[in-house]
């Protein structure tokens, strides 16, 4: 039986006369929701979801404003990469035990993916796993590790085959991040503070339950975690006028000694991609309420990166002299991604980010190019070459 | 006019280069930035005395070099080219111009001091200020028999100046910046950062009985602007270049990439204009008199100059830090590799002097480019 928006509603209604938000401890109240099946509504009945199709998770949401939130800044790769992945490629068991606390926020993941010689062309990332018995021992550096210094677990992609051709020797695992030999230096931003990090495994050793799909197959599992990682970064559902827009516009209305006829045109037609980038993100939603996202993902997160980075932009410009000021450069390690928070200077410095993580707008380009439009993919020297022996 | 570089300018844009590759290396700059930023006095010291760059724009009789916007525009390449901290643009410029425009025999006195390097000044305004939004005066310091009291917000190169030039009462004042309140505040331009100005009846001696001295520097300053974004762009396609040579993903340099040849191809010639447009402005700039209104045409010209290169220079200055910041991947995202000193300087130029959309307004009357009627 499919589940339809008054079930949904009644479902809700249900589990707030249970559970008072008020009276209830905020993490109680998370674990409740995740038992009734209001977590995700699109996940499985026993794993925070109702077997529902996606879009209705709108209906949960409003229903449940105002009530006790995770952090989505700091879970963010746990519910948009990590969740999708683990129900898509883990064991029953691996789902009971990770879905539950990712959700809730009581175990926060980073992604272990780059590395200085793989970023765009992550394929070729060195990072070593070898059979050790019924467990894998791990060497390599990683790099731009989001969240990394308050992660309790991590996705990881290492290498466990160098003599075959570059995507099919790689195996990806969860990795926790508490084990010996895991270590995180951070990395400071251009915005002054440390969101990502250095991650050093050396001799780190994770139990094979802890591997993600079959050995050999973790490009295949990598794709279906950088897909949703495109669709969770562009296509997270918002409201007209919301996320950076608002910010501008709110500034645009209260402050008329700012605006003349040039920003008027310029915002205007921000405003416009910025609404039509939100329906297609809508759109490729209800799509998406099927199955798992495809290549067409890619291009809501180039039209979230552009937007971001003209609306921020044109913001500092805008406010002219209060645009000449910054917030504060101080070193710290920041708890949570913030894409929108604090000054207009940082939001335009923190959004000259969103072009590069989750894959690169040129990647994405070439994604819909080749995938999407069908063109043919450019001569590459480097697909049938055993890994060991590519140019590096 | 020309629009090439001339013999004494490259050399003096060889001395300036050697200078900052010896003394204001990017790890240098990045360093400083945090722990005094915008300020490097002995590197100020070696560029305003050593080289005279001070002196630049001041007339041979009162002990400067009498040259002209084109030389001074060629240091300004250079300053961009290394985000190099130090006041030229707010003292030997803007400051400087003010004073030559004013005469007298006060400004003349101070000017004498501007030159040798002794005394750095800077323009009481902020950076932010429009030279088109003049034509009422800033109305935020009173003049009262010779006490100047007011604030003034955003104003660059304050904190390494020993001397202000103030805007009061439709007048222009000179005070000692030592009996003034110069307080930096948090930036975003790391090596440019300005600063809060506070006059509590503090003495102001007169300079300039009115404000088109301002309106000329404040010209001068918008005009030359243009060739600090210059070479801050140059820096940046140039590192660029150097960068996705050396990168390899998939097995070739990323500058193999057609998407980023055509993108660098498209950035160089952005570049070019960009070049020719800072060009346009140092030399219609260099042929304004030195005192005196030039006659109307010549005016005309020279503003339309200067409205050409900011409006163009300014948006191309940040079009190519964000190019190399996003062709470095994340690389470019740290606070490590010093490419974010240019960003945050080109974002700040873009405010500085008229944002590229004053210009452009300010096309519609030079340009005879009228404004659609009111509905
Ligand atoms: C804020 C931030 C957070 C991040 N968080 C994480 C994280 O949590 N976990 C993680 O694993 N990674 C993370 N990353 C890393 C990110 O995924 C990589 O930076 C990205 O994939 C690019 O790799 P790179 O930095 O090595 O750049 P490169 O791959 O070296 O790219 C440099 C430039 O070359 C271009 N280029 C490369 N190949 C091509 C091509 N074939 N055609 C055209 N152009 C090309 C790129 O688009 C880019 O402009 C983060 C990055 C940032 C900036």
């Amino acid at each position: 039986m499919t589940v339809d928006e008054t079930a949904v509603e009644e479902r809700v209604r249900a589990f707030l006369a249970r559970h008072d938000p008020a009276a209830t401890p905020p993490l109680d109240f998370l674990r409740a929701r995740f038992d009734a099946g209001l977590a995700w509504v699109h996940f499985p009945e026993g794993l925070g979801g109702l077997g529902a199709p996606r879009e209705l998770q709108s209906v949960v949401e409003r229903a449940l404003t105002g009530t006790p939130q995770h952090d989505v800044g700091r879970l963010a790769i746990g519910l948009g990469m990590a969740a999708p992945t683990i129900l898509a490629f883990g064991t029953e068991e691996q789902k009971r035990r990770f879905l539950r606390p990712l959700w809730t926020g009581e175990e926060v993941w980073c992604q272990l993916f780059s590395e200085p010689g793989a970023g765009s062309d992550l394929a070729t990332l060195a990072t070593r796993a070898v059979r050790d018995g019924d467990e894998w021992v791990v060497d390599g550096q990683k790099v731009w590790t989001s969240g990394a210094h308050f992660a309790r677990w991590a996705i990881l992609v290492a290498r466990t085959d160098p003599d075959v051709p570059k995507h099919q020797g790689l195996t990806y695992f969860v990795c926790d991040m508490r084990a010996p030999g895991v270590e995180v230096r951070p990395l400071r931003q251009i915005t002054g503070e440390a969101e990502f990090n250095e991650v050093f495994l050396t001799g780190v050793r994770l139990p094979d339950d802890l591997r993600l799909g079959a050995v050999g197959d973790g490009w295949r599992v990598a794709q279906a975690t950088l897909m949703n990682e495109r669709v969770a970064i562009g296509g997270a559902p918002g409201r007209r006028g919301g996320g950076m827009l608002a910010e501008i516009t709110e500034t645009w209305r209260n402050r008329p000694e700012l605006r003349t006829h040039d920003l008027h045109r310029r915002l205007l037609d921000l405003w416009v991609e910025a609404e039509v980038t939100r329906l297609a993100g809508a759109r490729l939603r209800e799509q998406l309420a099927a199955g798992a996202p495809g290549p067409e993902g890619s291009g809501v997160k180039l039209a979230f990166a552009r937007l971001n980075q003209a609306l921020s932009g044109l913001e500092v410009e805008m406010r002219r002299e209060e645009g000449l000021l910054y917030d504060d450069w101080t070193f710290r390690r920041s708890e949570s991604v913030d894409f929108f928070g604090r000054g207009p200077g940082y939001r335009y410095l923190r959004a000259k980010g969103n072009s590069i993580e989750g894959g690169t707008s040129e990647i994405l380009r070439n994604i819909i190019a080749e995938r999407v439009l069908g063109l043919p993919a450019e001569p590459r020297a480097d697909k049938n070459v055993p890994w060991k022996d590519l140019p590096r | 006019m020309t629009l090439l570089y001339s013999e004494v300018e490259e050399e003096l844009r060889a001395a300036v280069r050697d200078l900052l590759a010896d003394r204001c290396p990017p790890a240098a700059v990045l360093a400083g930035a945090e722990s005094a930023p915008g300020r490097d006095a002995e590197l100020w010291k070696a560029l305003a005395r050593d080289i005279g760059a001070a002196g630049l724009l001041i007339p041979e009789d009162l002990g400067g070099a009498g040259a002209s916007a084109r030389e001074a525009a060629v240091v300004l390449e250079e300053l961009g080219r290394a985000v190099a901290p130090v006041p030229f643009l707010t003292s030997a410029v803007m400051a400087t111009w003010a004073l030559v425009r004013c005469g007298g025999d006060a400004a003349r006195e101070l000017l004498g001091e501007l030159a040798v390097g002794e005394t750095t000044a800077a323009l009481a305004v902020s950076l932010a200020t429009s030279p088109y939004a003049l034509s009422t005066p800033p109305a935020a310091v009173r003049a009262e028999a010779g006490r100047l009291t007011g604030r003034v917000t955003a104003v660059a190169g304050a904190d390494a100046a020993d001397l202000l030039i103030v805007p009061a009462s439709g007048a222009l004042y000179a005070v000692d910046a030592a009996d003034a309140v110069v307080e930096v505040v948090t930036s975003l331009d790391l090596t440019r950062p300005v600063a809060m100005v506070t006059f509590d009846g503090t003495p102001g001696r007169p300079v300039g009985a009115d404000l088109a001295p301002l309106r000329a520097a404040l010209a001068m300053g918008a005009g030359l602007l243009a060739s600090e974004q210059l070479g801050l762009a140059e820096w940046c396609l140039a590192t660029t270049l150097a960068h996705v040579k050396e990168r390899h993903q998939f097995a070739r340099p990323i500058g193999s990439f057609q998407a980023l040849k055509h993108r660098l191809a498209d950035l160089w010639m952005e570049i070019v204009q960009a070049r020719a447009a800072a060009r346009g402005a140092a030399d219609a700039l260099a042929r304004t008199p030195g005192a005196g209104a030039a006659d109307e045409g010549g005016a005309g010209e020279v503003a339309l100059a200067v409205a050409v290169a900011q409006a163009w220079c300014g948006t191309a200055a940040v079009h190519a830090a964000e190019e190399c910041l996003q062709l470095h991947g994340g690389i470019g995202m740290t606070w490590e590799h010093p490419l974010h000193l240019y960003l945050k300087r080109a974002k700040a130029d873009e405010i500085a002097l008229g944002t590229p959309g004053d210009h452009r307004d300010a096309l519609a009357d030079l340009a005879d480019l009228p404004a659609p009627l009111p509905a």
